[in-house]
């Protein structure tokens, strides 16, 4: 299968975005910034549109949108985090501007606008050109390296941002750069997976990581490969059964990653337990 | 009486504990005639504090007397408005890497699924970028160290045997030590604790204090620790500074802990009674905040 230019294509895009996405769900789901991403997701989706309505490349609406809102989220709320009530209604905002589009779209231009939705929605990672690809890849790439460049300071203001603060970290600063990271991410994942969908490509991975492991460089690592795995198993599922979409498939195993990975600490701690009682 | 009481507990603690003060010729924090103000507003005016190395020192007071604002001071986190502060003989600042400190916190969020050997490592190493990639054998030399320090920093505060489970499913006393070694495994001179027995039971409030002056005697740090209660420290404490309306009072605890010292500080009669068990009891302070105090809450 690999014979097809489009398929090398949705591997060399798919491997990076999942290793991306990986890494920083991770710290996702440790900050407890996952309505953080989801808010993000949806954006990604109104910057898609926009662009589009705009006559733009999407990637630039995508990447604009995503990067500004992250901010701003991180301008308003405290310490480079963003509280709830800040994400919630910057996010039903956008949506709603999104909406707008979407309906100027439908009256302006014939018919291309309902493509444009269902791909940033639902993702084509089938569909990458070869230079969409590459460049997808670079910039997943660099997200990770930027992850791990933040790595031990991140961890320290997460964990005890007074502390941090102390040790001359900038926790803001770290937070909102964090914060960019996850934008990029989200922005990069529409192509491949979809606004509505790349969730769970960062939550599920680095869930099971968390759960099978507490050593947060091993767990930062486990999550990069459970959500490759995931990436390349959906890919070959959806390429073997054509009318499964690739973005169903990949979400399908990374959730299935999830509850395989619940079901084992439960499992090890019974028979730890067990002999010994 | 409690005064007995101390010199019998003191005997095997910090009694003769202090380092040679030929080795140290600059005490570990000597605070002059300092005012501190926050937001414009005077929390502390004429502190006058001397903490030599190896001494425990508790800071007491009313909640909101500024005792966390003192120790940020301290820290070099807040200038003063007037007056002079040193620590460990030179500025606040500057004196921050030599430093470990224990801010006021919650306790971890049970989801917390980090190991507590890793919350200790970063007290190390948590401020370096990059990842500790073992590629060259310096690098690998330096991870061997960093592993050696967190596992005896670890043992000192006897915390081996939960160290690899996560934080979040640790008790608050044992979260608490782990947070300790993550404070004392940089090899601080000076150890600021902001209310670390704050939300423990009794047992382990007396065992954190005792592990503390174990600390101070045997590496001869000085140690800072803010409470609102003395009683699990009393025995320990070479001295306790008392901050109330905006002023501080410095000395042993039992001449600073007397009814008329602290009437005299609250400007109001205040009672100190002594059960029988030795526990200080302060009753009549004028505990709703004052109409000029702009001491409210924490940073």
């Amino acid at each position: 299968m690999l014979a097809h230019e489009f398929v090398r294509n949705a591997y060399l895009a798919g491997t990076a975005i999942a290793l991306a996405c990986g890494v920083v769900g991770w710290f996702v789901l440790l900050r407890a910034q996952l309505f953080a991403g989801d808010a993000l997701s949806h954006v990604a989706f109104v910057g898609a549109v926009a662009a589009a309505a705009a006559g733009v490349d999407i990637r630039i609406g995508l990447f604009a949108l995503t990067i500004g809102l992250a901010a701003v989220m991180a301008g308003l709320g405290r310490r480079g985090g963003a509280d709830d009530a800040v994400i919630g209604m910057v996010f039903a905002w956008i949506l709603g501007i999104g909406v707008l589009l979407l309906a100027v779209l439908s009256t302006s231009s014939g018919g291309g606008n309902a493509a444009i939705a269902s791909t940033t929605l639902f993702g084509g990672i089938y569909e990458l050109s070869a230079s969409t690809a590459e460049l997808a890849a670079a910039i997943a790439l660099l997200v990770a390296l930027g992850v791990a460049a933040m790595f031990r300071p991140l961890l320290l203001s997460t964990l005890d941002p007074e502390l941090a603060l102390v040790r001359g970290i900038p926790v803001g600063a770290l937070g909102a750069g964090f914060l960019i990271l996850v934008a990029v991410v989200t922005a990069e994942s529409t192509q491949a997976v979809g606004a509505l969908l790349l969730l769970g490509l960062l939550a599920a991975p680095a869930g099971a990581a968390h759960k099978l492991t507490t050593s947060p460089y091993r767990g930062v690592a486990l999550s990069a490969v459970l959500a490759v795995l995931a990436m390349w198993g959906g890919l070959a599922l959806s390429y073997a059964v054509p009318s499964l979409p690739a973005s169903s498939a990949i979400i399908g195993l990374a959730a299935a990653g999830y509850v395989s990975a619940s079901a084992v600490p439960t499992a090890l701690r019974r028979a730890a337990s067990a002999p010994r009682a | 009486m409690i005064a007995e009481r101390n010199d019998e507990s003191l005997s095997g603690s910090s009694a003769g504990s202090h380092v040679d003060p030929a080795t140290h010729q600059e005490p570990a924090v000597a605070l002059s005639a300092a005012t501190i103000t926050r937001a414009g507003q005077q929390v502390l005016a004429d502190v006058e504090l001397t903490v030599s190395h190896g001494e425990f020192v508790a800071v007491l007071g009313p909640n909101g007397a500024g005792k966390s604002t003192l120790m940020l001071t301290i820290l070099g986190l807040l200038p003063l408005a007037a007056g002079q502060a040193s620590v460990l003989g030179t500025e606040p600042v500057a004196a921050r890497p030599r430093v470990g400190y224990l801010p006021q916190r919650r306790a971890f969020d049970e989801s917390t699924r980090v190991r507590g050997v890793d919350v200790v490592s970063l007290g190390l190493d948590g401020a370096r970028w990059g990842l500790p990639v073992p590629i060259s054998p310096a690098a690998r030399a330096r991870r061997r160290d960093v592993r050696r320090r967190v596992r005896e920093t670890i043992e000192l505060v006897g915390a081996s045997e939960y160290a690899q489970r996560p934080i979040g499913e640790l008790s608050g006393g044992e979260q608490q030590r782990l947070l300790i070694a993550q404070a004392l495994v940089r090899d601080p001179e000076l150890l600021i604790l902001d209310e670390p027995l704050d939300s423990l039971d009794l047992p382990n409030q007396a065992e954190i204090a005792a592990l503390l002056d174990r600390i101070c005697t045997g590496r001869g740090v000085a140690v800072l620790l803010v409470a609102h209660d003395v009683n699990p420290l009393i025995g320990y404490l070479d001295r306790v500074i008392y901050l109330a309306h905006g002023r501080a009072l410095e000395g042993p605890v039992e001449e600073v802990i007397t009814s008329e010292k602290l009437s005299d500080l609250y400007g109001a009669p205040v009672e100190v009674l002594r059960t029988t068990q030795g526990r200080l009891v302060v009753v009549g302070t004028p505990d709703a905040p004052h109409h000029h105090g702009p001491r409210h809450g924490h940073p």
